[in-house]
């Protein structure tokens, strides 16, 4: 039990010396360990927590900089103590309840809506060594926490006794409920390539070759339905504050609203994590610097982290460039998106890299990348000519019934 | 008392618990919210039995999508969210003594089956129960027909919702 011991292998190092002081404090063995679990569940939600206020500041940063303006700079060196004021704030409002509002579903609503985010905090693998559990079923996990979001954003909804709530909500559901199938169908691509459900098992699967180059329209379907299913825009027809006040969560005040938007802000960041460990390579991203000798400690958890953190934040920031550079969309023209376009495009998209894998997997690895590649290509190509050809016999339809110009 | 006879214990009491909300309480809404509580209580279930993907999709199918069709029908189709009236018949106690009398005879079966109290064996080291069932439902020598089956059901059911919702419409 060394120094060295603990930057290699952290979570076992504090689990192992913990167990061993509370057996030595006499505690029997099941309950010493299921006090360690207790207490790393505590850790890792603390931690997302933390890093929530932190992304407060980021986003806040970020949109601001989108505007061109400066976002906050008044409290703290570039506003960094900005978060602390809001919560300060959001703690001491004054919290209302709604005249015939549900009160109990009412008060439960924002707590599911977080667990259903630090839920997913189970499965994200920080690096090799520091995840919380490593599943074969992590993938449809994923889904299944998503589920209890959508529940958590009904409940808000119905409970608040508020017309603009009830109907945010009911959009949300079609959004969710609807933009899950493209979400699930996408989720297989990184199965069928990793040949697991395992987070760890997809993570080292891409080893130097990113799922991303084999199947970039996989990554583009998953990037919009997580886009979709986080309710941000151009999907943020559960807000949309310009017809429905704010949606959902009008009724909320306090800290109840400081919740909903923490657990926005966490789950943005979570599928920022998903994507990097999908389709990213998750942790791992030296390319194989790391088996070079002397480059040993690349593969150091806290490296892993910090290289995992890195990458999720980059897909956080990707999300967040969508959010604040497209206007929101119509909600037929939503639905009509995933159910004509995206749905049928995924479904190709997955075909197409499950076959041709299994065809082309004993190649060298570059024709193999090459030829995943190649094929993706050539899907995005032809969907692109069909939309073209639509959108011109949609033209023509609507020339022919459009008035003519009277001549005079 | 090992630590998973206490969470089945826990567990079951949940369940049951929120089953009898489910057709006692008076708000609709209420009674879905409850049957949300006890299909999550089956899902725990499935966990401790180690089926970890009957577990995950128990949770997806029965309360992302099913539970969420109850809450929309409720909402959709009611006035009133409360049901007023009385909620028992004259006769309940007949139907409570055939419940009574049928647990009472489970109960017996159960103890009867020789092993019941049995703990059941560890899984083997590497053990992967999603691949094991993978191979089962596309293997013919286990589920590759009721599988099928299920799929073509299914499928026959979609082409009847589109078809009924599209009744009426011209092509």
């Amino acid at each position: 039990m060394t120094f060295a011991d603990f930057l290699n292998n952290p979570v076992n190092f504090i689990a192992d010396w913990l167990t061993g002081l509370l057996t030595g404090w006499g505690l029997p063995d099941a309950l010493a360990t299921i006090l360690v679990y207790v207490i790393g569940i505590t850790v890792l939600i603390v931690f997302a927590m933390v890093l929530d206020i932190g992304l407060v500041w980021v986003e806040r940063k970020v949109v601001a900089r989108f505007q061109d303006r400066l976002g906050p700079n008044r409290l703290g060196p570039f506003g960094l103590i900005q978060p602390f004021a809001d919560i300060i704030k959001l703690v001491i409002k004054e919290d209302i309840t709604p005249a015939g509002a549900d009160k109990v579903i009412f008060n439960i609503a924002p707590v599911l809506a977080a667990v259903s985010v630090i839920a997913l905090w189970a499965i994200l693998p920080l690096s090799s060594k520091i995840f919380g559990v490593d599943m074969n079923v992590a993938l449809l996990y994923l889904v299944a926490a998503g589920a209890l979001g959508t529940l958590a954003i009904i409940m808000a909804g119905w409970s608040s006794n508020n017309k603009y709530a009830l109907v945010g909500a009911f959009r949300m559901v079609a959004n969710m409920v609807s933009y899950e199938i493209p979400m699930v169908v996408v989720l297989l691509i990184p199965t069928i390539l990793a040949d697991t459900m395992s987070v760890q098992g997809i993570t080292q699967a891409q080893d130097g070759l990113w799922f991303a180059i084999l199947s970039p329209l996989g990554f583009l379907i998953f990037f919009i339905s997580a886009i979709a299913e986080l309710g941000r825009t151009p999907f943020d027809l559960i807000e949309a504050e310009s017809e429905l006040t704010a949606g959902f969560n009008v009724e909320y005040s306090g800290m109840k609203f400081g919740w909903f938007y923490a657990s926005e802000l966490l789950h943005a960041f979570t599928f920022g994590g998903f994507m990097a460990v999908l389709f990213f390579g998750g942790y791992g991203g030296f390319f194989g610097l790391e088996k070079v000798a002397g480059f040993g400690w690349l593969t150091n958890p806290f490296i892993e982290a910090a290289v995992f953190i890195a990458k999720a934040m980059f897909g956080y920031w990707a999300i967040m460039w969508v959010k604040y550079s497209l206007p929101r969309i119509r909600i037929d023209h939503m639905l009509a998106f995933n159910w004509k376009f995206l749905v049928p495009l995924s479904l190709v998209a997955l075909a197409t890299p499950a076959i041709l894998h299994k065809v082309l997997i004993d190649l060298p690895t570059w024709q193999y990348a090459l030829g995943m590649f190649a094929s993706n290509v050539v899907i995005a190509s032809g969907t692109i000519e069909i939309l073209r050809a639509n959108s011109r016999k949609q033209r023509k339809a609507e020339e022919k019934l459009s008035p003519q110009p009277v001549k005079n | 008392m090992t630590a998973e006879k206490i969470i089945f214990l826990l567990t079951g009491a949940l369940i049951l618990l929120s089953a009898l909300m489910v057709v006692s309480t008076r708000k609709l809404l209420h009674a879905a919210l409850w049957l949300v509580v006890t299909l999550f209580g089956v899902a725990v279930l499935y966990a401790m039995l180690q089926a970890s993907f009957l577990a995950v999709v128990q949770v997806v199918v029965y309360i992302g999508a099913i539970a969420i069709l109850f809450i929309f029908a409720v909402m959709l189709t009611r006035r009133e969210m409360r049901d007023q009236g009385q909620q028992t018949r004259s006769n309940w106690w007949l139907p409570a003594l055939l419940g009574l009398l049928i647990l009472a005879g489970l109960v017996f079966l159960i103890l009867g089956v020789p092993g019941a109290d049995r703990v059941p064996a560890a899984l083997p080291e590497g053990f992967d129960a999603v691949r094991v069932l993978g191979t089962a439902l596309v293997s013919p020598n286990a589920y590759v027909l009721p599988f099928e089956v299920a799929s073509v059901l299914l499928l026959a059911a979609l082409v009847g919702a589109v078809y009924l919702a599209g009744a009426g419409k011209k092509p």
